[in-house]
């Protein structure tokens, strides 16, 4: 039995997943700015009704951003922390892939195009594809960058999601023309998404020691050198 | 009782183990320095970013230094506040998501009340109740010091703490950052009657401080005396070395005059320095000539548990946690949390 245990806290929903051979049991919350006190009594939970210790799991998997700074370090050092105690490894999951596995859960989409809001007239950016084995795959490389700038996928079909779409909607949907099927900017990342994807990084061996669990930013210049 | 410590609450990480019978049995600190340097004070997004890198590695060098595995530990305690948010919650994270994982009672600490009590981490250790001097780069605070919990403000820094004219005038006088260390070394070659620099707020009763003043002194002071462009550079290099020796001066001073003023208001005869600016050896010379003997003891630790430091926040968590305080299983931070507002415990040991 393979048994992994996903959080995501990047973006304004707060939420774990557990993965046991497939069947996937989610607690999720909407509370900006509350994942901090709700995040440990959550994985706490899922333990419990399934009857599993930490230290019973295979693996460990958060998403690891793009999104909010402080929401992907709260979920990269809850991971970390749990993951050095329990001695487990770690499947860090792109933020936007989860965001697009998803769309693909829910909807007949087959190519996703994740924005999320990045502030400061950016976003975070990233085009995925539906496999033939119901798992997303990036096209292409993740970016933060303005709506008028990002890395247009080629082909059509493609479903816009999150957050960006709702900033930027308009000069996206512009540049994407009759490529672009649907939009959907209100969908959120969510745990049951990353585990599916932490579940087959895992199986394939992707996994990671806690210290080396860490998050993907994608905005690297957060400050000028003086002079 | 083992605690596993941990401290981010600005630009160093530092983890220790402290057991309430052994005392400390290992403790690792890494200096975020070389990050911030080129910016010229502490970037915060930088600072939470290197907290992240730095932790699980400090936390698994520090137990291996100790001879110890996860299941030995009893119980973790993090920095909760004041510092900065992003930095501290990288600690919180980590430090309860631990105490989770391991099955031990984990509790959140104030960032100074570990400065606070970290004397009581040397032997002959201060017994309570004494006053404590908190100076560093964020806090000039006198505390009179019941027990652990019990805290009474004496007087507070009505502006820039210490620490932070020191590295503010560092910066007027040129000197690399971080300066205050800098200008300390710097004041080493000062002559000591060249300049005289005002005592803040000394002239009236009071536990108040006030430095930033000193600062536009030092800069007053400064461009009157090189406004001469003709003054050969060595002659300009002392008069900077004078500057900062009548600048360090009229802080130490300050600090001793209060100091002994708080000791007398609370008939306490006991004085712990704490902070970062406590490990400035001219501070200690003169805190130790004015106070000890005559009017009580000073207590000082070493400057490694001066500066931040992981071992203070095991210490403090080991209190608290044996005191029966605890987290329940979130954790929460508090960039302002102030002193004044921690429950008292009422354990003595």
């Amino acid at each position: 039995m393979t048994k992994i245990l996903a959080i995501e806290t990047a973006g304004p929903g707060c939420s774990a997943a557990l993965w046991v051979d497939g069947e996937v049991e989610e607690r999720f919350e909407l509370k900006p700015r509350g994942h901090s006190e709700l995040i440990l009594g959550m994985m706490q939970r899922l333990l419990a009704q399934a009857g599993l210790r930490l230290t019973q799991l295979d693996a460990l998997g958060f998403s690891r951003g793009p999104g909010s700074f402080t929401g992907v370090r709260i979920a990269t050092g809850v991971i970390q922390g749990a993951a050095f105690a329990a001695e487990l490894p770690v499947v860090p999951v792109s933020t936007l892939a989860a965001l697009a596995q998803g769309c693909c859960r829910e909807t007949a989409a087959r190519r996703i195009l994740c924005a999320l809001d990045a502030r400061m007239g950016e976003l975070y950016w990233g085009a995925y594809g539906l496999r033939a084995d119901g798992l997303v795959e990036l096209i292409g490389r993740e970016q933060v960058a303005p709506a008028d700038e990002v890395e247009l996928p080629e082909g059509d079909g493609w479903h816009g999601v999150g957050s960006g779409w709702a900033a930027f909607g308009d000069a996206l949907a512009r540049r994407m023309g009759p490529a672009l099927e649907a939009t959907d900017a209100s969908r959120l990342c969510r745990a049951r998404d990353v585990v599916v994807l932490a579940a087959a990084g895992h199986l394939a061996g992707h996994g990671v020691s806690a210290a080396e669990a860490l998050p993907v930013y994608l905005r690297d210049r957060v400050a000028t050198p003086k002079r | 009782m083992r605690v596993l410590g941990i401290e981010t609450s600005c630009d160093e990480t530092g983890v220790a183990v402290y057991d309430h019978r052994q005392g400390l049995l290992a403790h690792t600190l890494y200096s975020q320095i070389g990050v911030h340097a080129e910016f010229g004070g502490v970037v915060p997004e930088l600072a939470s970013r290197d907290h992240v890198r730095k932790t699980v590695p400090l936390v698994a060098e520090t137990l291996e230094r100790a001879g110890l595995q996860g299941r030995d530990i009893d119980g973790v305690a993090y920095t909760a506040g004041p510092g900065l948010v992003g930095a501290l919650l990288v600690g919180a994270a980590i430090g309860r998501s631990l105490a989770w994982g391991w099955g031990v009672p984990a509790v959140p600490v104030h960032h100074m009340e570990g400065h606070l009590l970290a004397p009581m981490l040397e032997e002959p250790r201060p017994g309570f109740p004494f006053v404590a001097l908190l100076v560093s780069g964020g806090h000039t605070q006198l505390v009179e010091v019941q027990s652990v919990g019990r805290y009474r403000m004496l007087g507070d820094s009505l502006d820039d703490a210490a620490g932070e004219a020191f590295d503010k005038t560092a910066k007027l006088l040129g000197l690399p950052y971080p300066g205050g260390p800098e200008l300390a070394r710097l004041a080493e070659k000062g002559r000591p009657d060249r300049f005289r620099f005002p005592r803040p707020m000394t002239d009236r009763p009071g536990l108040d401080f006030s430095f930033s003043g000193l600062k536009t002194f030092a800069l007053h002071t400064l461009q009157r005396e090189l406004a001469d462009a003709e003054i050969p550079t060595q002659e300009r290099e002392q008069i900077k070395a004078d500057i900062a020796y009548a600048f360090e001066q009229a802080v130490v001073e300050t600090l001793v005059i209060k100091c002994r003023r708080a000791l007398d208001e609370t008939g306490s005869r006991t004085l712990v320095l704490a902070g970062g600016v406590s490990a400035n050896r001219r501070l200690r010379e003169r805190m130790r000539e004015a106070i000890a003997g005559e009017a009580g003891e000073v207590f000082y630790p070493r400057p490694e548990y001066c500066t931040d430091n992981g071992a203070m926040i095991a210490f403090a968590g080991a209190q608290r946690l044996l005191g029966g305080q605890q987290e329940p299983l979130r954790f929460a931070v508090d960039p302002r949390w102030r002193l004044v507002d921690l429950p008292a415990i009422d354990r003595r040991r």
